[in-house]
């Protein structure tokens, strides 16, 4: 039971560790494509250690099976959302640095 | 003791709220504040949860689905209305 | 520990709150609002108000963005620049603010159990419900058996807002007629709206996405309207979910698409069916012997009679404001094929 909670405490923390890495890399990264990527991947990753932190500390029943649900389900829709919202940007015309550069120098 | 772990990762999620709303409130283009958005609505997913089981109701899980749910249907929404806005608009988008 | 959560909490709906009035750009408003929202429903979770959380989460975040992004598609996307200096209003509302806070610090603390609120009506419902009618969660005995007029009331409120919205705006079947042919059938009056809305056809992953996740949401809407006894939900909340899905097959479709699915005569029909099984079962109990709403008479035994007419009752509820939600959707997305994108 010790090993249990001593596990559940280590995948929260680790959980809490790339959330915060990735809002913070919301702010650092200079380009918005970058900004996507650090968002949805430490998105998930954090999701799926959070969500399994707190399955490991409910009993067998409809709890456990909810938390699978919204596990499963974040799993699906975050990337997903992420990857619609970087293709809605790339068709509305946004540029990445390089291709900035690169379009800036062409017009020297 | 696991008081203590619920509440400390109660409080790390909301400084991660706290720093995406700070992207939402500010951001270079209109992209960073739709990610900013979404990146609250799943942290918030995840600070339900975690109340929930601080506060030793697990009733609250069926608002984490809904708010899972409501963040991707309001993210497609954004994304479907965006391609409504006039050109104008879509060209001050370039790392205005 | 839960002073501080509310505190936080507070503060960034302060602060969402004021990033809101300064900001000129109403596309970053409305998704700020979908923001304030989903603080407010963590904000009623942090308060243990779990079926009001449960419906601002879902009204408030999702059903209200997507009809102000609907509406903005119509409109202009940058607010305009006030001509006059606001110094006169923003005098009234700091001393109307400044009257009601004065107000409030006359009212008994905060959750004290001495409070007058906690010793009329309540203890009578928290003690007499389990005997009464039976069910786990009292919200719902109190909201669909106590005080079962009132929520007649309200769903008749939702009825009217359908029927206001359409009144005002209808729903376009076709497009403009370029050559004058006033007379088409509506089949292919549809297939004319679905090829000027492509919706996001474009994204494939979203609509393989899509197709996965509509069945699993309209089971949990289902889930949320049978469960509303035991745990947190009802009617209301199931048929915003059960909208919810079908404005997200509507989204990524097209809406021509969304109308074979769902169509607008089927909403006609199911929008005054639920107000209609709501007020059958009143009058049934006074046929049967009892008063409007009385479910004990229902059945044999009071509390079976209860547990009948929560049923039926919710069941209304949650057809009208899935019907309504649908039909407000459809009124606010067909207007954009006449702006001519």
């Amino acid at each position: 039971m010790i090993m249990l909670e001593i596990l559940s405490g280590f995948l929260l923390a680790i959980g809490v560790f790339f959330g915060l890495t990735g809002a913070i890399g919301l702010f650092r990264f200079p380009d918005f494509f970058t900004r996507v990527h650090s968002a949805s991947v430490t998105d998930s990753m954090a999701a799926v250690c959070i969500l399994a932190g707190l399955l490991l500390q409910s009993d067998f029943g409809l709890t456990a099976v909810k938390l699978l649900f919204i596990l499963l389900f974040l799993l699906v829709t975050s990337p997903t959302a992420s990857h619609a919202l970087a293709k809605a940007a790339r068709h509305g015309g946004l540029l990445s640095i390089p291709e900035h550069k690169h379009s800036v120098k062409g017009q020297d | 003791m696991t008081m203590l772990m619920l509440a400390a990762v109660c409080v790390g999620i909301l400084v991660i709220m706290g720093l995406a709303l700070a992207r939402a409130f500010s951001a270079p283009t209109v992209y960073d504040r739709i990610l900013g958005v979404n990146m609250f609505g799943t942290k918030t997913v995840l600070f339900i949860a975690a109340i929930g089981f601080l506060s030793g109701r697990p009733d609250f899980l069926d608002i984490a689905i809904v708010y899972a749910l409501i963040n991707f249907i309001g993210m497609v929404a954004v994304l479907r209305f965006f391609e409504y806005t006039s050109p104008e608009d879509s060209k001050t988008t370039h790392l205005e | 520990m839960a002073e501080l959560i509310d505190l936080v909490l507070l503060g960034m709906l302060a602060a969402t709150a004021l990033r809101v009035i300064f900001l000129r750009d109403l596309f970053a408003v409305v998704m700020l609002f979908g923001i304030y929202s989903f603080l407010s429903a963590a904000i009623f979770v942090s308060l243990d108000a779990v079926d009001v959380a449960f419906t601002e989460a879902s009204v408030g975040a999702g059903i209200s963005t997507v009809l102000m992004l609907g509406t903005l598609a119509l409109t202009e996307r940058k607010e305009k620049v006030t001509q006059h200096k606001s110094w006169l209003p923003l005098l009234v509302v700091i001393t109307t603010g400044g009257a009601l806070i004065y107000g409030t610090l006359d009212m008994p603390p905060f959750a004290n159990p001495d409070n007058p609120v906690h010793h009329h009506v309540a203890p009578r419902y928290i003690e007499q419900s389990p005997q009464e009618v039976g069910l786990p969660n009292m919200v719902t005995s109190v909201l669909a058996s106590y005080r079962g007029f009132d929520t007649l009331g309200e769903t008749v409120v939702v009825f009217s807002a359908a029927v206001g919205v359409l009144s005002l705006l209808g729903i376009r079947r076709r497009r403009e007629p370029a050559s004058g042919l006033a007379s088409e059938s509506d089949n292919t009056g549809q297939a004319d709206l679905s090829e000027s809305d492509p919706g996001l056809r474009a994204h494939e992953v979203l609509r393989v996405i899509a197709k996965l996740i509509i069945p699993l949401i309209l089971l949990f809407a289902l889930y949320v309207q049978f469960h509303g006894d035991f745990g947190p939900g009802g009617g209301f909340q199931a048929g915003v979910i059960a909208a919810a899905a079908f404005i997200l097959y509507a989204l990524v479709f097209g809406i021509g698409s969304g109308f074979q699915v769902v169509s607008p005569n089927v909403l006609r029909w199911l929008t005054p069916f639920g107000v209609l099984l709501y007020a059958g079962v009143g009058v049934l109990c006074m046929l049967m012997g009892g008063q409007f709403l009385d479910y004990n008479v229902l059945a044999s035994d009071p509390v079976h009679g209860q547990h009948y007419g929560i049923i039926a009752i919710e069941l209304g509820v949650g057809i009208t404001v899935f019907a309504v939600m649908l039909n407000i959707f459809y009124a606010f997305t067909s207007q954009t094929e006449r702006v001519g994108q």
